[in-house]
C-alpha cells in the first residue's frame, strides 16, 4: 500500500477526530458529587488534548511501521516514550503511562515484521521445529521444578505466597474453562457460578455439618458438575451465541439467589468462620478445638503461620496439576477428540453419528466440576465467602486467561495467568488499568492472534510418531 | 385492579426502554448474524453521556426542560453513535470471516473495556441527575389508591413510539433500508449487486448506537440515578426481549421489550422484587428451549 | 437381485411455500452405486439432507434395511450415522480442520471407541482393552490412508492439504464410521482428470470390496456413466426418470430438463 504524507495526516487527524469525540463527554467532564445532593463537572479538557494528541501522533507512527518505514516509526515511538517517562508535569500520572504505551506500541509494531519474519524462519527450520519442542518440554519441567521448591525459596515471604496461591487458582480455572472453551468452543461466561457452588457447598457443609474437606472437596466437584448438566442439558442444543449469553445469564442468577436466599446463605453478609483444610485431621492454628491436635504438635515442629500457607499452596498445586493431568489425559480418549471435533464442525459431528448434546454436556459437566473443587478451595483458604467475590468480572478474567494464552494451550495458561494475575499484584499503579487492559487485549488479540500467546496444538494421537519433533506438553 | 393498573403504566414505560435497546441488538443480529454483547454499554454510555449534557445544559443556564431534553437527546444520539460505529470497526470488522467464537469474545472485551473506561473516568460512585421533568396528574382513583401517570412516562412513551415510527419507515421505505435487508439475506450477493456492504452494516451499528443512547437518556430521566454498571443488566433485559420477540424481527423487539417490562414489574408488584432479575433470565432460558425464534421470528433453516 | 438397502417412498419436503421435493421415491440396494443426477435446484441435496436426519421430511417413509428395519425419518440426526449406520460427506468439504488427518478417522470411529473406553471410564484408567481397541481403530484408519494415498499426510491437520486430498480424506472418514449406506454430495466437484480417475476407482473399489450402497450426487456426466449402476433424475424436486445409465442418457424427459425445450428457449 503505497502511502504519501498527506493522506497519512489525513487519516491520522481523522483518527484524532474520532477519539476527541469519543472522549470529549466521557473524559472531557468529570461528574462529582457534591457533597449531598446534585453533581458538578471539572473540566479535564488539557488531559483530553493531550490524548488526542498522542493518538495523533502515535497513528502517523503506526501508518509508518504499516508502510515499511521502520526507522521513522522507532524514532517517533522513541521520542514518545522518552516524553512519557520525563519528569513532566501533566495533569494526570495516566497520561504518562497513556504517553508510554503509546511510544512502546509504535515501537513493537516496527519491529514486528522483523520480529515475525525471523521467528517464523526458525520456528519453520527442522532443527527449529526440533529445538521448540525440546524447549516446551524443558520450559515445562522448569515451571514445575520452580512450582514445587518455591514455598522454601528466600523470596518467597508471606505476599509471595499469597499471590502464588492466588496464581494457582487462576491457573486451575483456566485449565477448568479451557476444557470448555478451548477444547469443546463452548463459550461460557458464567463459569463463576459453578465457583460459587463449590466454595457455598464447602462453606455450608463444614460450617453447618462439621464435614471436612477432604471429605467435601469430591463432593463439591459433584455438586458443581450437577448444576453444570442441570443447567446444560437444555441450552447446550442452543448455537454457541446463545449459550454465551444464557451462562452469563446463568452466573448472575447464582449470585441472585445468593444474595436473596438469606436463610441459605446468610445474605450478603456471606459466612465466616470457616475451617480450613487440615493435614491428617491436624489443623492449623496455634491451638487445636478439643478432638484436633495441631500441625505443630503432630509434626514438632514449632508453629509458624507460614505453614499454613504453604500448606495451602500445595493443595492448590496438586489440583491444579491434576486438573492439567486429567485435561491432557482426555484429550488423548475418544471423549476428548470429539470435544475438539465438536468445536471445529458441529454438523460433521453428527453425520459422523456423535451425539452433539451428550457430548458437549460431559465438557461442561466437566468444567463445572474442575470449578467447583477450586471453589471449595477458596472457601477453605478466605475462611469467609460472600456473593461479592463471584460477580461477572470473575468470569471475565478466567476468560481473558484462557484467550490470552491461547485457546486450549495448556501452558498459555499459565503465562496469561501469571501476566494477568501476577503483574497487576506486582505494580499496584497498575491495578486500576487492569481491566480496561484485559478488555483491550482481548479485543487486540481476536483481531491479531486469534490462537492466543502460545498457538501450537499438539496431535492427540500420530501415526508417524518417530517423526514426532519433540516432547509432548 | 387501581394497582393493576398503576403497574401496567410502569410496565409499559420500562418495556418502552428495553424496546429501544432490543432493535440494536435485534438490527445486527440480522445483518451479521453475531450478538452485540458490547451492546448494553453502548446504552450505559448514551446514559452517561446525557447526563453530562443535562449538566451542560444546566451550566448554560438553559432552563426550558423541552429545549434542554431536545439538545441532549440529539447530542446524546450523535455522540453514542460515535461510539457504536468505532466499536464496529475496530472490533467486529476485522473479524469477519475469522472462526466463529472470535467476534463473541472480542465483544466480551469491547464491553470490558467500556465498563471500566467510564469507571475510570468518572468514577464508580452512582450519578444522580437528569431529575428535570417532575409531576404528573391522577389518572383515576379506586379502592382508595390514585393512579398515577408522570409526565415523564407520557415523553418516554411518546419519544419510543415517534422514534419506532420513523425507524420502521427508515427500514421499509427508504434505499439505506433496503440494502440493509438486502445485505441480511445475502452478504455476497448484495455486494455483487452494488450495495455497500461495510457502510451499510456500520450504518446498522450507528442506528442502533443512537437508540441505544435515547434509552439510556430516558433510563437517566425516569430512574434519575446511574452507574458504570447499568449496561450488564439492562443489556441482558434487552436481549432477551429480542430473543423474546424473535431476534432479526424489529416489532418483535419492541413487543418483547413491552412484555420483559410487564414481566419484571409485575412480579417485582405480586411477587418479589429481588426476584425480578432471576425470573426476566428464567423467561429467557424458556424461550430459548421452547421456541428459540421467539414470537415473531422464523424458524432458522440449518444450511448443510 | 438382491434387496433394496434404502426405499425412499412418496418423500415431500417443504419449506414455507416451497416444495423442494415433491414425492419421490426410489430405491438403492447393497453393493451398488445409485447416482442421482439433475439440474442445480433440483432438490438432490435436500433428499440427502432428508436421508441423513437434517432436515425432517414434510411427508414420506425413509426405509433403510440392514439387520433390521430402521425408519429413518423418525430418527435424530446423529443416530442414523451411530445405529442405522448411513454415512454422509458434504457438497462443501465439512473436515476437522483443525485436527490432523489420522485424527478425523479417529473421530469418525468415536461410537465404537466410546463403547471400548467404557464411557471414558476404562481409558482414562488406562486398561489394556482400551488401547487394544484404540491400536485396532488405528490400524482400520491406516488401511484407509494407503487406499487414498495418504499415509504420508497422517499427522498434518486436515486443513493444509490440497483441495483434491481433504476430498478424498473425507470419503475416507465416512467409510471410517462402518457405513451400511455411503452418500456423496458431490465427491468429485472441483477434481482434475487425474483426480477424479483415482476417486472412481475409489468409489468402485467401496462398492465391490467392501459391498457398501452408495448414494451419489454428481454433476460429472462422465463419471455418473462410468461407474453408477442405477440413476435417478430430479428435475424441480420431481423424479422424472430411473434406470440404467445408458436408458436413462436417452431419456426424452433427460434431455428436456437439462437441455431445456423450444418453449422455454423463447422465452428466455
Amino acid at each position: 500500500m503505497k502511502r504519501d504524507l498527506p493522506s497519512m495526516l489525513k487519516d491520522a487527524a481523522l483518527t484524532a477526530l474520532v477519539s476527541a469525540a469519543l472522549g470529549i463527554f466521557i473524559v472531557g467532564f468529570r461528574t462529582n458529587s457534591l457533597g449531598g445532593k446534585g453533581l458538578q463537572f471539572d473540566f479535564q479538557l488539557v488531559d483530553l488534548a493531550i490524548a488526542v494528541a498522542t493518538i495523533f501522533v502515535g497513528r502517523i507512527g503506526l501508518l509508518l511501521a504499516a508502510i515499511g518505514q521502520r526507522w521513522p516509526a522507532l524514532v517517533l515511538g522513541a521520542i514518545l516514550g522518552v516524553i512519557g517517562a520525563a519528569p513532566l508535569t501533566l495533569p494526570s500520572t495516566f497520561l504518562h503511562w497513556f504517553i508510554v504505551l503509546a511510544g512502546a506500541v509504535i515501537i513493537l509494531r516496527g519491529l514486528w515484521p522483523w520480529a515475525s519474519q525471523t521467528l517464523g524462519q526458525a520456528q519453520r527450520s527442522r532443527r527449529g521445529v526440533h529445538m521448540s519442542g525440546v524447549a516446551a518440554r524443558w520450559f515445562g519441567v522448569a515451571l514445575l521444578i520452580v512450582a514445587f521448591t518455591m514455598p522454601f525459596m528466600p523470596f518467597a515471604d508471606q505476599k509471595t505466597m499469597d499471590l502464588a496461591v492466588l496464581i494457582l487458582t487462576y491457573i486451575m480455572l483456566g485449565w477448568g474453562l479451557n476444557i470448555v472453551v478451548g477444547l469443546a468452543g463452548l463459550l461460557d461466561l458464567g463459569y463463576v457460578a459453578f465457583y460459587a457452588v463449590g466454595a457455598y457447598s464447602y462453606a455450608l457443609l463444614s460450617t453447618q455439618y462439621g464435614l471436612s474437606f477432604w471429605v467435601v472437596l469430591p463432593l463439591a466437584g459433584m455438586m458443581a458438575a450437577t448444576f453444570g448438566l442441570v443447567l446444560g442439558f437444555p441450552v447446550l442444543r442452543l448455537r454457541g451465541d446463545y449459550l454465551a449469553i444464557v451462562t452469563m445469564g446463568f452466573g448472575e442468577i447464582i449470585r441472585l439467589v445468593l444474595l436473596n436466599w438469606v436463610d441459605l446463605s446468610s445474605g450478603p453478609a456471606g459466612i465466616g468462620n470457616i475451617p480450613g483444610p487440615t493435614f491428617f485431621g491436624a489443623v492449623f492454628a496455634e491451638t487445636a478445638p478439643a478432638g484436633h491436635q495441631t500441625f505443630a504438635q503432630m509434626t514438632g515442629l514449632p508453629f509458624s503461620g507460614n505453614q499454613r500457607l504453604i500448606f495451602l499452596y500445595y493443595i492448590i498445586l496438586a489440583l491444579a496439576l491434576v486438573t492439567n493431568a486429567f485435561t491432557q489425559r482426555i484429550r488423548r480418549l475418544p471423549v476428548g477428540r470429539a470435544w475438539e471435533a465438536l468445536r471445529e464442525d458441529e454438523t460433521a459431528c453428527k453425520a459422523l453419528g456423535i451425539n452433539p448434546t451428550n457430548t458437549k454436556l460431559t465438557a461442561f459437566a466437566v468444567g463445572a466440576m474442575f470449578a467447583g473443587f477450586a471453589g471449595s478451595f477458596f472457601a477453605a483458604k478466605q475462611r469467609f465467602i460472600s456473593p461479592e467475590s463471584f460477580t461477572f468480572i470473575e468470569s471475565a478474567i478466567i476468560l481473558a486467561i484462557v484467550v490470552l494464552g491461547g485457546l486450549g494451550s495448556q501452558i498459555g495458561v499459565v503465562l496469561a495467568a501469571v501476566l494477568l494475575i501476577g503483574l497487576p499484584e506486582w505494580f499496584r499503579d497498575l491495578g486500576t488499568y487492569r481491566m480496561v487492559a484485559f478488555g483491550g487485549a482481548m479485543v487486540l488479540i481476536m483481531a491479531f492472534r486469534p490462537r492466543g500467546l502460545i498457538s501450537h496444538r499438539e496431535p492427540s494421537i500420530r501415526l508417524h510418531p518417530k517423526l514426532q519433533a519433540g516432547g509432548s506438553t | 385492579m387501581a394497582y393493576f393498573s398503576q403497574q401496567l403504566i410502569n410496565a409499559v414505560t420500562l418495556g418502552a426502554i428495553y424496546g429501544l435497546i432490543a432493535i440494536g441488538y435485534t438490527m445486527v443480529y440480522g445483518i451479521i448474524g453475531m450478538i452485540n454483547f458490547a451492546h448494553g454499554e453502548i446504552f450505559m454510555i448514551g446514559s452517561f453521556i446525557s447526563l453530562i449534557g443535562f449538566l451542560i445544559c444546566a451550566a448554560l443556564g438553559i432552563s426550558s426542560a423541552p429545549i434542554a431534553i431536545l439538545l441532549v437527546l440529539l447530542l446524546a444520539m450523535a455522540f453514542t453513535a460515535i461510539y457504536g460505529w468505532t466499536i464496529e470497526r475496530v472490533a467486529y470488522r476485522p473479524l469477519r470471516g475469522s472462526f466463529k467464537l472470535a467476534p463473541l469474545i472480542s465483544a466480551i472485551g469491547v464491553s470490558i473495556l467500556l465498563q471500566n473506561y467510564v469507571q475510570l473516568a468518572q468514577g464508580a460512585r452512582p450519578k444522580p441527575g437528569g431529575d428535570i421533568v417532575v409531576g404528573g396528574f391522577n389518572l383515576f382513583s379506586a379502592d382508595g389508591f390514585d393512579v398515577r401517570v408522570t409526565w415523564l412516562q407520557i415523553i418516554i412513551v411518546v419519544v419510543t413510539v415517534v422514534l419506532m415510527g420513523g425507524f420502521s419507515w427508515l427500514i421499509s421505505s427508504t434505499s439505506l433500508g433496503r440494502q440493509q435487508r438486502a445485505c441480511e439475506q445475502d452478504m455476497k450477493m448484495a455486494a455483487l449487486l452494488g450495495v455497500n456492504v461495510d457502510r451499510t452494516i456500520s450504518l446498522t451499528f450507528v442506528m442502533g448506537a443512537a437508540l441505544a443512547a435515547v434509552a439510556g437518556m430516558l433510563f437517566l430521566m425516569y430512574y434519575g440515578i446511574i452507574d458504570f454498571y447499568i449496561g450488564f443488566l439492562a443489556g441482558i433485559k434487552a436481549f432477551t426481549a429480542a430473543v423474546l420477540g424473535g431476534i432479526g424481527s424489529l416489532p418483535g423487539a419492541m413487543l418483547g421489550g413491552l412484555l420483559i417490562g410487564m414481566i419484571e414489574v409485575f412480579w417485582a408488584g405480586y411477587f418479589s422484587s429481588e426476584y425480578k432479575d432471576v425470573a426476566v433470565f428464567a423467561i429467557l432460558v424458556l424461550v430459548l428451549i421452547f421456541r428459540p425464534s421467539g414470537l415473531l421470528g422464523r424458524p432458522e433453516i440449518e444450511k448443510v | 437381485m438382491s434387496a433394496p438397502l434404502i426405499e425412499v417412498e412418496h418423500l415431500t419436503m417443504r419449506f414455507g411455500g416451497l416444495v423442494a421435493v415433491d414425492d419421490v421415491s426410489f430405491t438403492a440396494r447393497p453393493a451398488e452405486i445409485t447416482a442421482i443426477i439433475g439440474p442445480n435446484g433440483a432438490g438432490k441435496t435436500t433428499v440427502f439432507n432428508c436421508i441423513t436426519g437434517f432436515y425432517k421430511p414434510t411427508i414420506g417413509r425413509l426405509t433403510l434395511r440392514s439387520d433390521r428395519e430402521y425408519l429413518l425419518e423418525r430418527m435424530l440426526g446423529h443416530e442414523i450415522g451411530q445405529k442405522a449406520k448411513v454415512a454422509r460427506t458434504f457438497q462443501n468439504i465439512r473436515l476437522f480442520p483443525g485436527m490432523t488427518v489420522l485424527e478425523n478417522l479417529m473421530v469418525a470411529q468415536h461410537n465404537k471407541l466410546m463403547r471400548a473406553s467404557g464411557m471414558t471410564v476404562f481409558g482414562l484408567l488406562g486398561l489394556k482393552s482400551f488401547r487394544t481397541a484404540e491400536a485396532q481403530a488405528v490400524e482400520i484408519a491406516r488401511s484407509w490412508l494407503e487406499r487414498i494415498d495418504l499415509v504420508a499426510d497422517a499427522d498434518r491437520p486436515a486443513g493444509e492439504l490440497p483441495y483434491g486430498a481433504q476430498r478424498r480424506l473425507e470419503i475416507a472418514r465416512a467409510m471410517c464410521t462402518g457405513p451400511r449406506l455411503l452418500c456423496l454430495d458431490e465427491p468429485a466437484a472441483g477434481l482434475n482428470p487425474r483426480e477424479s480417475a483415482a476417486l472412481n476407482d475409489l468409489l468402485t473399489s467401496i462398492r465391490d470390496k467392501d459391498g457398501i450402497g452408495v448414494l451419489l450426487i454428481e454433476h460429472d456426466m462422465s463419471v455418473v456413466m462410468k461407474i453408477s449402476d442405477h440413476v435417478v433424475v430430479l428435475d424441480y424436486g420431481r423424479k422424472i426418470a430411473e434406470g440404467a445409465p445408458a436408458a436413462v442418457q436417452k431419456d426424452p424427459a433427460v434431455i428436456r430438463a437439462y437441455l431445456g425445450t423450444d418453449e422455454e428457449e423463447a422465452h428466455a
